[in-house]
């Protein structure tokens, strides 16, 4: 039982956590992320009003009045951004908690009741989804089934989520056969208390940074798909913005810099908080190798 | 030994295949929509619609249905397209030419300069230069392509006159032999290299890990006790070991470059399959859009066991995975 206790806890993960959050990159990214919640937060606080709404003379530059300029039409930028921003935002949050709660709870459960006849059809499942090129999986779904923003975010999270139960299984299986957990179980420790306790924290640390990275990957998706039209969403988008300003780029160069600069300021905030977080658990490999899948987290059940 | 795993790799191609074909299939027939009222057109009868879906087989029973599609792939007809009148078939092979060169274009560029980065990045760390490049990488990959696309068209195009604005030639002239490719060149430069942009930022990333690594190890160390030059165990020695994930991950990047290329296409008017994708999806135009994403999953499928049958021959270990 003493082993089974020391078998890195919960209370681990919390430190971690604040190790991760905490250093240079985490720090940076955490002030980089948290800059554009606060915009779409209180954004539309600061400058009230429809951000469909046309009532300015048309493509003025940046001023003290419309901080980012105003659009082809006459809509102030900055207004624009920040409701832009909270599509975004809830876009990315809606897909990534499905897509976690998916992943993880698939992925654990597979591994860690790993080698039966669904586990063996999860993976051969998930390797025929994984081998089509996930924008045109995606584009291929809206075209099938529509393009709102509910949709959008079903289709988003599931092209997400199946990476990330690839790589929670890989690890609870890698957990299910240690000392300490054959200890547990042998004390009297049901299955259920055993996952709790001995491989959920164990899976949590690949499975943090996996679900860092897939939510920066959902918001350059979701942007190049709104870029191109896709997104049929009735509210503005950041990525619907840069399909505008796509046509008056020599004239209004503000439509296109501060929508693109939002996004990439996003995606960068949360790359760095993941990558925070896979130092501070010591996991080998940053998400550029995860990205590219050198970390090899589907090894067959057999390994 | 090799023949065999590559012939024993080639035929483990055809269940994933027949997988992603039949998931294909299947989405399609759940959909709600009704592709054969979209081709009848706003204002057509009951009766136009059911022959429409008699023409087109929807109205027999689902397993027919999947043997008939097997049958028309299997004889290289993807069907027409609804909103161009052509054969989706025609239709790609019209197009796949400019995606391939510039999706070749932009590997090639971000092979070279993601190992030469990296490569540099590794052997000035820690210092100002590894620095810039981990900077510049972390960069490279959070910016959107279709903005950075944007912004070069900006800055570049507009402000400097450096290159053409859009498109795959000049449509003033119709150059032909050695002209026709220069323009072409011309035209291909700036969509090839923003393109190539988050994949430089990853590769070198990849690269200055694995080299850092090697550069620690043992036989790194030995090396240098025998009084070679810093250069030649990155060479003769760190580089090679490095080199062997970097290829694996090459079928991979294919993948993405090609998921880029979709958007890039659309920012510089690049004919290629990307913008008849995104008009075709647009259009709820279903068979081109299932048309493009088989063939460009097969190439991406291709080209990953092409590079693993090359691994084996660089890396005999493999074979007796």
């Amino acid at each position: 039982m003493t082993r089974a206790r020391r078998s890195r806890p919960a209370n681990g993960l919390v430190s971690a956590g604040r190790r991760a959050l905490t250093r240079p990159g985490g720090v940076i990214g955490l002030v980089l992320l948290g800059s554009m919640v606060a915009l779409a937060v209180a954004g539309p606080m600061i400058s009230p009003g429809n951000p469909l709404a046309i009532k300015y003379p048309p493509m003025l530059a940046p001023s003290r009045h419309h901080l980012f300029g105003t659009d082809n039409l006459g809509r102030d930028e900055f207004r624009a951004v920040a409701h832009g921003l909270r599509t975004s935002l809830r876009i990315v949050v809606g897909t990534t908690v499905l897509s976690a709660l998916l992943g993880t709870v698939f992925g654990v459960l597979a591994g860690y009741y790993g080698g039966g006849l669904v586990d063996r059809a999860f993976l051969r499942f998930s390797e025929i989804l994984q081998t089509i090129p996930r924008i045109f999986l995606v584009i291929l779904a809206i075209t099938l089934f529509g393009s709102g923003e509910r949709n959008l975010i079903v289709v988003l999270a599931i092209t997400s989520w199946v990476f990330l139960a690839r790589v929670t299984r890989s690890e609870a299986l890698s957990v299910r056969n240690r000392g300490y957990v054959e200890a547990a179980k042998a004390s009297g420790s049901g299955d259920a208390r055993v996952i709790a306790r001995h491989v959920a924290p164990n899976v949590m640390p690949v499975a943090i940074v996996v679900i860092a990275l897939n939510a920066s990957g959902v918001i350059l998706v979701e942007a190049g798909l709104a870029y191109l039209g896709l997104a049929s969403s009735t509210h503005v988008t950041l990525g619907s913005l840069l399909n505008t300003a796509q046509v008056f780029l020599s004239q209004a160069w503000w439509m296109s810099v501060f929508p693109g600069a939002a996004i990439a300021i996003t995606v960068l905030g949360i790359n760095l908080i993941g990558d925070a977080f896979g130092d501070a658990f010591r996991l080998s490999g940053t998400s550029a190798k995860w990205r590219h899948g050198t970390a090899n987290p589907g090894t067959p059940a057999s390994s | 030994m090799g023949t065999r795993y590559a012939l024993r790799r080639l035929i483990g191609l055809i269940p994933t295949l027949f997988g992603v074909v039949t998931l294909t299939f299947l989405l399609s027939s759940i959909v709600p929509r009704d592709i054969s009222s979209d081709l009848a057109g706003n204002d057509a009868t009951p009766e136009r619609v059911a022959a429409i879906r008699h023409d087109l087989g929807l109205d027999k029973p689902l397993a027919e249905q999947y043997v008939d599609y097997m049958d028309r792939l299997f004889h290289g007809d993807l069907g027409d397209s609804i909103t161009q009148g052509l054969p989706v078939r025609t239709v790609i092979e019209g197009r796949i030419g400019p995606t391939m060169l510039l999706t070749a274009s932009a590997l090639a560029l971000s092979t070279l300069l993601g190992l030469a980065l990296g490569t540099l990045s590794a052997r000035r760390s820690p210092g100002v230069i590894d620095g810039a490049v981990r900077v510049g990488s972390l960069v490279g990959v959070a910016v959107p392509g279709f903005w950075l696309g944007q912004l070069a068209v900006l800055w570049l195009v507009v402000h400097m006159h450096l290159f053409p604005v859009q498109g795959y030639q000049d449509i003033r002239h119709s150059w032909s032999g050695t002209k026709h490719l220069a323009d072409v060149a011309r035209h291909l430069m700036l969509p090839a290299m923003v393109l190539a942009v988050s994949e430089i930022a990853v590769l070198s990333r990849i690269t200055r890990g694995g080299l850092l690594r090697e550069l620690g190890s043992e036989y790194a160390r030995t090396a240098r006790a025998k009084g070679a030059a810093e250069a030649d165990v990155v060479e003769r020695h760190a580089m090679r070991n490095t080199m062997l994930p970097i290829v694996t991950v090459i079928g991979t990047r294919i993948g993405f470059l090609l998921a880029g290329s979709v958007v890039i296409e659309n920012v510089f008017a690049w004919p290629g399959i990307g913008s008849v994708l995104s008009q075709a999806a647009l259009g709820k135009d279903t068979p081109m859009v299932v048309g493009i994403v088989l063939v460009v999953t097969t190439a991406v499928l291709v080209s990953h066991v092409v590079l693993d049958i090359v691994y084996c021959y660089v890396d005999p270990r493999v074979r007796n995975d």
